[in-house]
């Protein structure tokens, strides 16, 4: 049986100041993460010393302390939330809390984008007139380089990997017919500039190999870095590098929901035993074919020397999926409740991509786009070469509210904007996140480093305390709330938990 | 070259919920329309001024 598909991101934001000609964007990304941290606690303090219960409500009050983990000189913070918050290559850096479920984690990726934002706010406090930091989530700079929005999905260790790389390779190269956050041109090997006009995916030019460790260069479709954050001898955190940041919520939804359920079918062997074999011929160039196919019917070569198209294996797996929920239940992505909601999303979205891709533009990044640039194009007048609709596409991602383009857009919302509200200051329930995230918020500073799969306290007097969680459904509310709960200070916490 | 595959993969037949708006579609086509002319007008005003140097400055470094 498979386990339940605990999931994460790990966004890398794209990062532009103005009127700061002095400063690189490592110093830019960490003033962002720096201001933000700062401004909590103030908040946090502020709330305290007015002993105004009431104004918890805002779910501000004793929320808000972060606890800095010092083992680099960057800034780098783990978040009530569950969230770590830092600097990577450059780039702001916001990996989410472990979910449970796809719409979970629909509400923790947009409670990371409200945290990026409230970040240039804290740092438009500190700077001076005219001077800003601004986060885009995006994938690509249009130059050539790219930055990423990684996927993590909990496995179990007994699965062969290259069973995982060969099964769950179509899956990644033809989501992106639902997942592609859209661009305009091309970059990258191959690329002849003006013959693409506009293509589903940000990031499809920059894959280069099947698979293989490497993130940042020569990237691979499957990455094999294997550092599970768990008991390795369980679990496999499988890394998932070859995605697009999204906007959308549906699209967000689908793409952690459909691969969640594919994992699923890959780790219970149910693929095979269906005698389906969906194994693409040459995994690099079709990721680049299915990317710039705005029709959605190029037909890819399969190993079996037939060929579908994109649209046809994701029918595809659709179909093994309905099939998956029938035999075996949909218990490891939430249950049926939870579960079916992702194969009714993604019947519904193939349907509409099949009948009239435009009547998804309220669910779909790149469709959204491309109708918006579309549109744009028509009214100036435009080439497809011109620097406006280069911009057009950057400012779809610009994270101020009132800049964002997609923001403007009457996109469908899955979660409620007081459960995103929520998201930024609680963690989920449902995975470790909830114990990490509660003793940050109850005990910050007695917390010497918060890891991933560790808390360590410091109780003063006694050595350091290491309260290991390497199992990531372990340490939830059901488990912990009460607990917590019942003890007033660390000590006791540490002595209930006999670490 | 291979033999297309045929074959066409259809998941079952759902009960679709009824439309919840009901619209004439030149309506719809028109309003929709409309929507896009006000949201076009919009991204007039608010679309970086220099969009060649906006552009051209939007360089990112070692990402993953």
């Amino acid at each position: 049986m498979a386990v339940v598909k605990v999931c994460g991101t790990e966004t890398e934001y794209g990062i532009q100041t103005i009127g700061m000609p002095d400063t690189n964007p490592i110093a830019a990304s960490s003033m962002l993460v720096n201001a933000y941290v700062a401004d909590v606690k103030r908040r946090a303090a502020w709330d305290f010393d007015d002993e105004s219960p009431g104004r918890d409500a805002r779910g501000y009050a004793r929320k808000g302390s972060a606890a800095p983990d010092i083992e680099t000189h960057l800034a780098n913070a783990v978040l009530t939330d569950g969230a770590r918050y830092y600097v990577d290559h450059a780039h702001p850096e916001l990996s989410t809390p472990e979910c449970s479920t796809a719409m979970e984690l629909v509400c923790f990726d947009k409670a990371g984008e409200l945290i990026l934002e409230r970040s240039m706010e804290a740092a438009s406090r500190v700077l001076d007139p005219g001077q800003e930091i601004v986060v885009y989530k995006n994938n690509s700079d249009g130059k050539g380089n790219s930055y990423g929005c990684h996927e993590n999905y909990l496995m179990d260790r007994s699965v062969p990997f290259a069973r995982i790389a060969h099964q769950v390779t179509s899956h990644f190269v033809t989501r992106i017919i639902f997942a592609g956050a859209g661009k305009v041109g091309s970059e990258g090997p191959g690329s002849s500039a003006g013959t693409i006009t506009f293509q589903l995916s940000q990031r499809a030019d920059f894959f280069e190999e099947e698979i293989g460790l490497e993130t940042t260069l020569k990237r691979p479709i499957v990455n094999t870095r294997d550092e599970p954050h768990a008991d390795p001898r369980r679990f496999r955190r499988l890394h998932v590098i070859v995605g697009d940041a999204n906007c959308a919520e549906v699209a967000t939804f689908l793409k952690v929901g459909t691969t969640s359920i594919v994992l699923a079918m890959i780790e219970d062997d149910f693929l095979s035993s269906t005698g389906s074999d969906l194994t693409l011929a040459s995994p690099v160039r079709a990721i680049r074919e299915v990317s710039r196919d705005l029709g959605l019917s190029k037909p890819l070569d399969m190993a079996t020397g037939r060929q579908m198209t994109a649209m046809e294996v994701q029918w595809e797996l659709l179909r093994l999926g309905r099939k998956y929920a029938e035999d075996r239940g949909l218990e490891c992505v939430g249950g049926s409740d939870p579960g079916g909601a992702i194969l009714d999303r993604w019947e519904d979205v193939l349907n509409g991509l099949e009948s009239d891709p435009a009547s998804l533009a309220r669910q779909l990044d790149w469709v959204a786009k491309k109708q918006l640039i579309d549109a744009y194009r028509e009214r100036h007048g435009l080439p497809w070469t011109s620097k406006r609709l280069a911009a057009l596409d950057l400012q779809y991602h610009d994270l101020r509210p009132e800049r964002s383009l997609f923001r403007r857009l009457d996109t469908e919302h899955l979660v409620a904007e007081e459960d995103v509200e929520r998201a930024v200051y609680e963690p989920p329930e449902t995975t470790r996140a909830y114990f990490r995230g509660r003793c940050l918020e109850r005990f910050a500073p007695w917390i010497a480093s918060a890891n991933w799969d560790s808390l360590v306290f410091d109780l003063g007097s006694d050595p350091l305390r290491r309260v290991p969680m390497m199992d990531p459904l372990k340490g939830t509310a059901a488990h912990v709330a009460a607990l917590l709960d019942e003890c007033e200070t660390p000590q006791q916490l540490i002595e209930r938990l006999g670490a | 070259m291979p033999e297309r595959e045929q074959k066409r993969h259809r998941a079952p037949e759902r009960e679709t919920p009824e439309e919840a708006e009901e619209v004439a579609p030149s309506a719809k086509g028109e309003k929709l329309k409309a929507e896009m002319d006000d949201l076009l007008d919009e991204i007039d005003e608010v679309l970086e001024d220099n969009a060649e140097e906006f552009v051209r400055n939007y360089v990112q470094k070692g990402g993953q």
